[in-house]
Formats: structure tokens, sequence, C-alpha cells
């Protein structure tokens, strides 16, 4: 299978401390945000910012897990269900600062099936959108996000796989791969 | 895997094991769903659900009209009591009248055993049996053994006594069939004349001491004693069932460990469970209700979503 790297280890360890340090400068005390990681893969990343951050600037900011398995519009238009993820978000979201963080932007559609279950837990002030790999060109819904590690040009018939050392994985790093 | 093998939900017996683990880790999703300030997915908001029951029933519609409800669904209700059945109309016209509203689900339940297995043949939307005779009850005995799972983290290895009357009852023969499935042993206690006579052939215990049977379990699974259903006299009276088979605290106290106490409901206090058992820490039968709507959210949305 035809394989391209689009980033190694090193240049997404300095994507996510850029991230962090655009969230200080737009967050500050992070007094009234929230982090959430979007299931499946947002969690891994919003994990690391978490990490980062505390590092970085000593605040723990409150976070979670959002799936939003059941709030998708495919439901019915694939040959089964979707598997849910876990939800774990022990706080409202009433009135916070939302980050929704995922590791790559596709059609978007994830984003508004999130934005819609997000809605669940209370009525945010403010949403923004993080996101690892932004997939350019290819958006079904107009959805933009406020945070973007890297653009990359990618075809229908490509995937973008995301591999991590903790899952199971040589090192960090982000390919482009054909579809089988 | 996250379809079900089957198109309808008809009895335990028919399912997987996987099937059943299936519907646990989605009902897993649903109780968080359900504990969320809003309630509520908009997953079945382009689905019909005809709730038919030929059948009284309390708990069981309310919580399959609450998981519909909660799951966007559109939903429409039919009772016998009031509708053309009584002037001599056939199940399958009845059905048919009501799928050609666009239906595309029916959760039915019937005083004949094998109904929705007959309906499942003649027409085209899921069916899910919420009861039939003494047959089955799929969805009582899935949140039952979710229930368990919940209680105790696993159903496997387990030892669950189903206590009372189990001759007349629909939710013992679907709990033995799904705790079996997961890997529990089951005992069935309660008097000869409530005992089906080759219930033994399904691989369960027998016993008739209900006070051995409480210190063999880790799990009670008491029912009630349908009266409604009794054609005869299966026992002499209910004072004396109670006082040979009715679970009481100083029976609990006496035993060498904690037990958990289940009840599918309604519970007759003071016959089959007294109410310092029914109210007490080792109860969880307001779980199992709980349980129940998320159990059932989970089986329409996995029927549902199949293409």
């Amino acid at each position: 299978m035809q394989k391209r790297l689009v980033l190694d280890q090193q240049q997404i360890s300095i994507i996510l401390k850029r991230f962090c340090h655009q969230l200080i400068e737009n967050h500050d005390t992070f007094e009234n945000t929230v982090l959430l990681g979007l299931q499946p893969r947002g969690p891994i990343v919003s994990d690391k910012i978490v990490h980062l951050l505390e590092e970085i600037s000593g605040i723990k900011v409150p976070f979670g897990y959002l799936d939003a398995t059941f709030h998708r519009d495919d439901f019915r238009r694939r040959d089964f269900p979707l598997k849910a993820n876990e939800t774990k978000i022990d706080f409202l979201i009433e009135g916070k600062k939302v980050i929704l963080i995922d590791d790559v932007l596709y059609k978007g559609r994830s984003v508004r099936a999130a934005l819609d279950a997000m809605i669940a837990f209370g009525r945010p002030q403010k949403v923004e959108l993080m996101i690892l790999v932004d997939r350019k060109y290819t958006r079904d819904y107009p959805i933009m996000p406020d945070y973007c590690g890297f653009k990359v040009n990618t075809l229908e018939t490509q995937y973008v796989s995301v591999e991590w050392k903790e899952n199971g994985f040589e090192q960090d790093a982000i390919w482009i791969t054909e579809k089988a | 895997m996250s379809q079900l093998s089957t198109r309808h939900l008809l009895g335990i017996k028919d399912i997987s094991t996987e099937d059943i683990q299936l519907i646990f880790e989605t009902a897993d999703n649903f109780k968080e769903v359900l504990n969320r300030p809003i309630k509520k997915v908009p997953s079945l908001r382009d689905i019909t659900i005809a709730n038919i029951f030929f059948e009284n029933s309390t708990r069981t519609r309310l919580s399959f009209e609450l998981a519909e409800k909660r799951l966007s669904a559109d939903v429409i209700n039919f009772s016998s009591s009031n509708s053309s059945v009584k002037k001599g109309e056939t199940l399958i016209d009845t059905v048919n009248n009501i799928l050609s509203m666009k239906v595309d689900m029916v959760v039915m339940r019937h005083s004949s055993v094998g109904a929705p297995h007959f309906l499942s043949k003649h027409i085209k939307a899921n069916i899910v049996n919420a009861g039939d005779g003494t047959h089955e009850h799929p969805t009582q005995a899935l949140l039952d053994a979710f229930s368990i799972r919940e209680k105790l983290g696993d159903v496997a290895g387990k030892k669950v006594a189903i206590i009372g009357d189990i001759l007349h009852s629909r939710v013992a023969l679907s709990n033995i069939f799904c705790l079996q499935k997961l890997g529990a042993e089951v005992m069935v206690c309660g008097p000869i004349t409530l005992l089906p006579k080759h219930i033994g052939s399904l691989g369960v215990k027998i016993e008739h001491d209900v006070e051995k049977a409480l210190q063999w379990c880790d799990v009670a699974n008491v029912l009630r004693i349908q009266l409604e259903r009794q054609q005869i006299k299966y026992f002499p009276s209910l004072r004396e069932y109670s006082l040979y088979f009715g679970i009481n605290r100083k029976m609990l106290d006496r035993l060498d460990k904690e037990i958990v106490v289940m009840h599918p409901g309604p519970i007759n206090r003071g016959v089959e469970l007294n109410s310092d058992v029914a109210d007490s820490e080792h109860s969880i039968i307001l779980q199992q209700v709980e349980n129940g709507v998320a159990i059932r959210m989970a089986v329409l949305y996995l029927l549902a979503g199949a293409k």
C-alpha cells in the first residue's frame, strides 16, 4: 500500500506545543474554558493538550470526551449502525468556552454531530475547533478549524491515518494512505 | 461487530451471545445519555414505531414509549381493549392497517405464544416482542442480566435463582436463556405445581426449598404469582404461598453472604416479597426499571440501524 508521511513525531510535538501557546494566548487563565476530545480519536489529542498545558502553564484545564454517534446524520444510511464510544463529561458546559478537539477534519459531518451532541450538556458561551490535520477542499458543511496543525490536499481515495505510540506504533506519525 | 444477527427481537433463544453483548455495550452508552441534562438523541427521528399491546401492561409499555421518545421516534400506541379487535378483526389485519400508516417498527405484546413470530413472517416492519403469553419477554431478560452485570461486574460464573411462579412466567424462560448464554448458573425454585414438568431439560437446577435456594445463589430474581393466568388452584392460599416461598428480611439476615434481590414487577408485597426486602439495600428493583429504558433504547437503535 502506498504511504506518504505528512507529519513526523517532532513536527507533531511542535504543533501540539504551538496549540498550547495559542490557547494560553486566547484563554489566559482558562477560568471559564473546557476541552472536549471528540470520540473516537480526539481524546488522545486532547489528553496530550491537557498534559502539555499543565506542564507549560501549571493550569489543569477541565476536560471531557464527547461521542456523537447517536447524533450522526448517516444513521440508517450505512449497512449497520456505528458503535458508540464513551461520553465522559463531568461538568455542565452552560456558559463555558468549549474547545472541541479532533485529529482529522474531513467532511465536517462529525463536527456538526458533535455540536449537536454537545448542546445536551448546556448552552456554551463560545465554541472553538482544534484540528491536527485539515483535509482541504473536502468539506460537506461550512466548518473551519480555529486551531489547525497542518493543511493537506487529499483525494477521496485516500485516508489520513494518525499513529500514536500509545496505540502500539513505533513513533507518532501522520500518513496519507490509499484506500484498499 | 456492531450489527445484530437478526431483524427482529422475538426471543432470547433466537439471538447470539454476541448480540446480547452488543446490546449491553450500546445500553451502556444510552445509560449515559439518560443521565445528561437533555436526555434525548435524534437517532430515530425519521422512524415511526407502533406499540401494539393486546394484553395489559404498565411499566413495559411506558418503558418502551419513553425509550422511543428518548430516541426521537414518532410513536403511536394501540391497546386491544378499545380497538377493532373487539369487533373481530384478525391480528394480521389489525397490524397491516397500522403498517399502512407507514410504520417502521412494531413493539407487540400478545397473550398468544408465538404471535410475534407469526407476525414477523407476514410483515416487513422490525418486530420487538414485548411479551408473548407464557413464552418469552426478551427485553425484560436483557435488562435483568444487564442489571446483574452492573451490580456484580459480570454475569458469567454467577449463580442466579429464579423464585416463584415459573410455570406461567415468560420472564423466567427468557431469563434462563439469557443467563445461560452469558455463562451464569441458573436455579428455579417454587412449589412443584408452579414448575414446568420438563424444566430440568433446559439445564437448570431445581429446588423447592426457598432458604436453600437463597443460600446457593448470588442473585435471587423473585417472580410474581400470576393469578390472572392460573385457571386452576396451584397452591392452597396466598397466605400459605407467602409462608413457604415468600422472602423476608430475616431469611436474608440468616445467610452467611450478601445476595442481590431482583423483581420484574409489579410486586405483590407480602406475598412473594416483603417490603423489608423490596426496599432494602439488597434490592436493585428500581435500577432494573431505570436500566429497562436504556436496554430498550439499545434494542430499538440496533434494529432500526440495520439496512
